[in-house]
């Protein structure tokens, strides 16, 4: 695989964190277990670490973020890095600044690490093998390719409640065409080891092929839930309607809409995930969102910890055993 | 001015033979063939021996950005390239800015290539509605009249189906080569990859055969009914193919061609995104690979173009999806041509009428052909010389190739224009 290359290193340490794609499992699971280490952290009344202290950290969202950009900005606060959060979309590239010279002109400020959500799918990469060396790219989405810290603080979720992934039939449900969360959590499960992973989705959200992603497809949410143990729901994006890849929001919701009646199709101790933002009544019914059997805000708090941890890992340190208390 | 060129093995499109022979040059033509003429006396002589001899290639389909982008290309640098890989006569599409709809566009083109040309031919290709509008016809009469050698929207479709079968009609009326690159935007929409595994591992928005296909299938049909003589650009699927040999089958005056670079590139050669892999219609899959070198070697696909389109760096030193699409495919024509020969797909002579004899046949040019009173545009090569493929060394203004560090067989040693030895290599 081409992508194995440029995000380690010679010795298969993590240099840029791009996609899942081309990591392995050993990586996976020192990301998972650092961030354990981290969650202490988040717990504590004081909660900084100083592994980035004197690092600087550019958060590039060239895209609209409300949870993927505040918890990268704390994750980096609580690892003690200096911070500087672009809103690109109302900044230089639109008065006509090409992507390039905007990262350039960044360099120059001596940045170390750039997070960068991008509209193109292969932006990620494309910084990456512009970036000067030692400086590093973290992929915060990159169009509809990977958003891969998603992906590992679901794996982190998926672990927390459920532990050995071997054993496991885990249900994606939604808009696979254009999810870049998708991508990134079916190449994750796989790594992991994952017994069984489902998508289930109409047609027209489906790409080409997608059986060759290591997925099962499923065109009825019924059959599909049928006996998983976690059932990760995507956000239906309202411009789908206009596209006509689907008639309505309510015929939607009358095939792919999770509730309380469904639910119980899958394992009775099944978790309920959802990367956010949710359409309530889209894809998901109130009561099943604030359900027992929910861990969508869960989800939310260990994105931080998850973030510190793959940030920790690429400037060399895995958990806390060098960083100490501040 | 005469010239001989002695002991080539001469390749014959026209009787598809390679065989060993002399040839006799005088006043721009061929005048002797294995013995020259009487009286004829040589000022300079060539010798071929171990060597290739044919007709110089004509391209069907570059672009040379001329009039309108000189940051990716021009006439003169274009040209040059041309000369220099052994294509002696370049067709180029009307999408140049401003379009070919103009007499006077025709004549600022024709005008710089006498200025500022490296001896090859360029042939433009008219419009075939004003502005590639698509809405009002072009004046294809006088376009034709100055020099236009067929008619196209290029990459622009024409929406309206009416005015498609008009444009057509009024073309065929007055026997112009209608071009059609079959797409449909709709179905394009905004794509950037081949829909399949590879566009879906990548997030990359996918362009279906159809979006090719469904066009292909309205134009046969337009053809079927218009009688208008059509030739297809650049197709790039399995069921294209298929398609127009049925069509050819019924007798329909149909030819096409297809790039070269889509008889060795798949989409699986994105690897990493590389933009320079990003071309319109996309690189497929393997099975259209394999189809469309079948319908080379069977016939179907009558000829094989470069699909040049040089870009300056910066339009591909972007994320994959914004970059813009295309190959600078002069520097490397010839060499891929000649490796459909050593990959056993077609013999050298059929592959040799495809870059040469098909195309002047379909668009009515000069050349293409060895005999006695054909224009001398020749090409000689080396077909032991071993090279390897670099951006660096291209002599076109556009270094965007997918193609570098390919080894490559086969180097071009001389070119020449009506008998005149324009390009030596040292």
């Amino acid at each position: 695989m081409p992508s194995n290359s440029i995000q380690l290193d010679d010795n298969g340490k993590l240099r840029h964190f791009l996609s899942i794609e081309g990591l392995n499992q050993t990586i996976l699971n020192e990301i998972l277990d650092t961030a354990d280490s981290f969650t202490s952290v988040t717990d504590r009344t004081i909660k900084k670490v100083p592994i980035l202290r004197g690092k600087t950290v550019a958060n590039l969202f060239f895209e609209t973020s409300t949870r993927t950009r505040s918890t990268f900005e704390l994750a980096e606060q609580r690892l003690s890095a200096d911070i500087l959060s672009l809103n690109v979309t109302t900044s230089a590239t639109v008065k006509g600044e090409s992507l390039l010279d905007t990262l350039q002109n960044l360099e120059a400020m001596q940045i170390d690490m750039f997070v960068i959500r991008h509209q193109n799918s292969g932006s990620a990469h494309f910084f990456a093998q512009h970036v000067r060396p030692g400086v590093s790219v973290l992929n915060a989405g990159d169009g509809q390719h990977e958003h891969p810290t998603q992906a590992m603080l679901d794996m982190y979720t998926i672990r927390h409640h459920k532990q050995d992934f071997s054993s496991l039939r885990v249900a994606i449900v939604g808009d696979i065409l254009h999810s870049r969360v998708a991508r990134s959590q079916i190449h994750a499960l796989n790594l992991l080891n994952t017994a069984e992973i489902r998508v289930i989705a109409p047609r027209t959200l489906l790409p080409m092929d997608t059986e060759s992603l290591g997925v099962s497809v499923y065109e009825d949410l019924e059959q599909g839930l049928e006996g998983v143990d976690v059932i990760i729901m995507l956000r239906l994006q309202k411009e789908r309607m206009r596209g006509a890849l689907l008639p309505s929001e309510k015929e939607y919701f009358r095939k792919f809409g999770l509730s309380q009646e469904r639910l119980k199709l899958a394992k009775p101790d099944a978790i309920v995930m959802h990367p956010g933002p949710a359409n309530r009544g889209v894809e998901i019914e109130s009561s099943v969102m604030d359900g027992n059997q929910s861990v969508i805000l869960q989800q939310v708090g260990f994105g931080i910890s998850v973030r510190m941890a793959v940030m920790s890992m690429i400037v060399g340190q895995s958990g806390l055993q060098s960083g100490g208390d501040a | 001015m005469s010239l001989q060129i002695m002991n080539g093995q001469v390749v014959n499109p026209l009787e598809m033979t390679v065989v060993k022979t002399d040839l006799f040059l005088q006043d721009g033509k061929i005048v002797g063939l294995g013995s020259a003429p009487k009286s004829f006396k040589a000022e300079q002589t060539i010798d071929a021996a171990d060597h290739w001899v044919l007709p110089g290639l004509i391209d069907c389909q570059a672009r040379l950005r001329d009039p309108g982008e000189p940051e990716k290309a021009n006439i003169e640098s274009e040209t040059k390239a041309a000369i220099e890989n052994g294509i002696t006569s370049l067709c180029i599409p009307p999408d140049t800015q401003p379009p070919i709809d103009n007499s006077a566009t025709v004549e600022l083109i024709h005008h710089r290539n006498e200025m500022f040309g490296h001896q090859a031919q360029v042939y433009p290709i008219g419009a075939l509605t004003r502005g590639l509008g698509g809405e009002q016809l072009s004046n294809m009469a006088s376009l034709r009249a100055n020099g236009c050698i067929a008619f196209s929207n290029a990459k622009v479709p024409l929406a309206n189906n009416l005015v498609q079968r008009r444009a057509m009609d009024y073309a065929g009326g007055q026997h112009s080569l209608v071009i059609i690159q079959p797409l449909d935007h709709d179905l394009l929409a905004n794509g950037c990859a081949h829909e399949g595994a590879v566009a879906t591992r990548l997030g990359l928005p996918a362009i279906p055969e159809a979006a090719e296909t469904a066009a292909l299938a309205k134009d046969i049909e337009l053809v079927a009914q218009t009688g208008a003589r059509t030739h297809f650009g650049q197709l790039s699927s399995a069921r294209s193919v298929d398609m127009v040999r049925r069509a050819k089958a019924k007798g329909l005056p149909i030819t096409a061609d297809c790039a070269i670079h889509q008889l060795f590139l798949t989409d699986h050669d994105i690897g990493n995104f590389d933009s320079n892999m990003f071309t319109i219609p996309p690189l497929r899959s393997q099975y259209d690979r394999d189809a469309l070198r079948e319908g080379v070697a069977d016939g179907t696909i009558d000829c094989l173009c470069s699909d040049h389109q040089p870009h300056e760096v910066d339009a591909k030193l972007k994320p994959f999806p914004s970059a813009e699409p295309g190959i600078s495919g002069l520097d490397t024509l010839l060499p891929l041509a000649l490796r459909l020969v050593e990959e056993d797909v077609l013999p050298l002579a059929d592959l040799i009428a495809k870059l040469t004899l098909n195309p002047t046949t379909i668009m009515g040019l000069p050349g293409g052909r060895i005999g006695i009173d054909e224009v001398a545009d020749l090409i000689i090569v080396d077909p032991d010389s071993h090279w390897v493929c670099s951006a660096s060394n291209f002599v076109s203004k556009g270094k965007n190739t997918p193609f570098e560090g390919w080894d490559f067989h086969g180097s071009l040693t001389h070119t020449l224009v009506a008998g005149n030895v324009v390009y030596e290599a040292r």
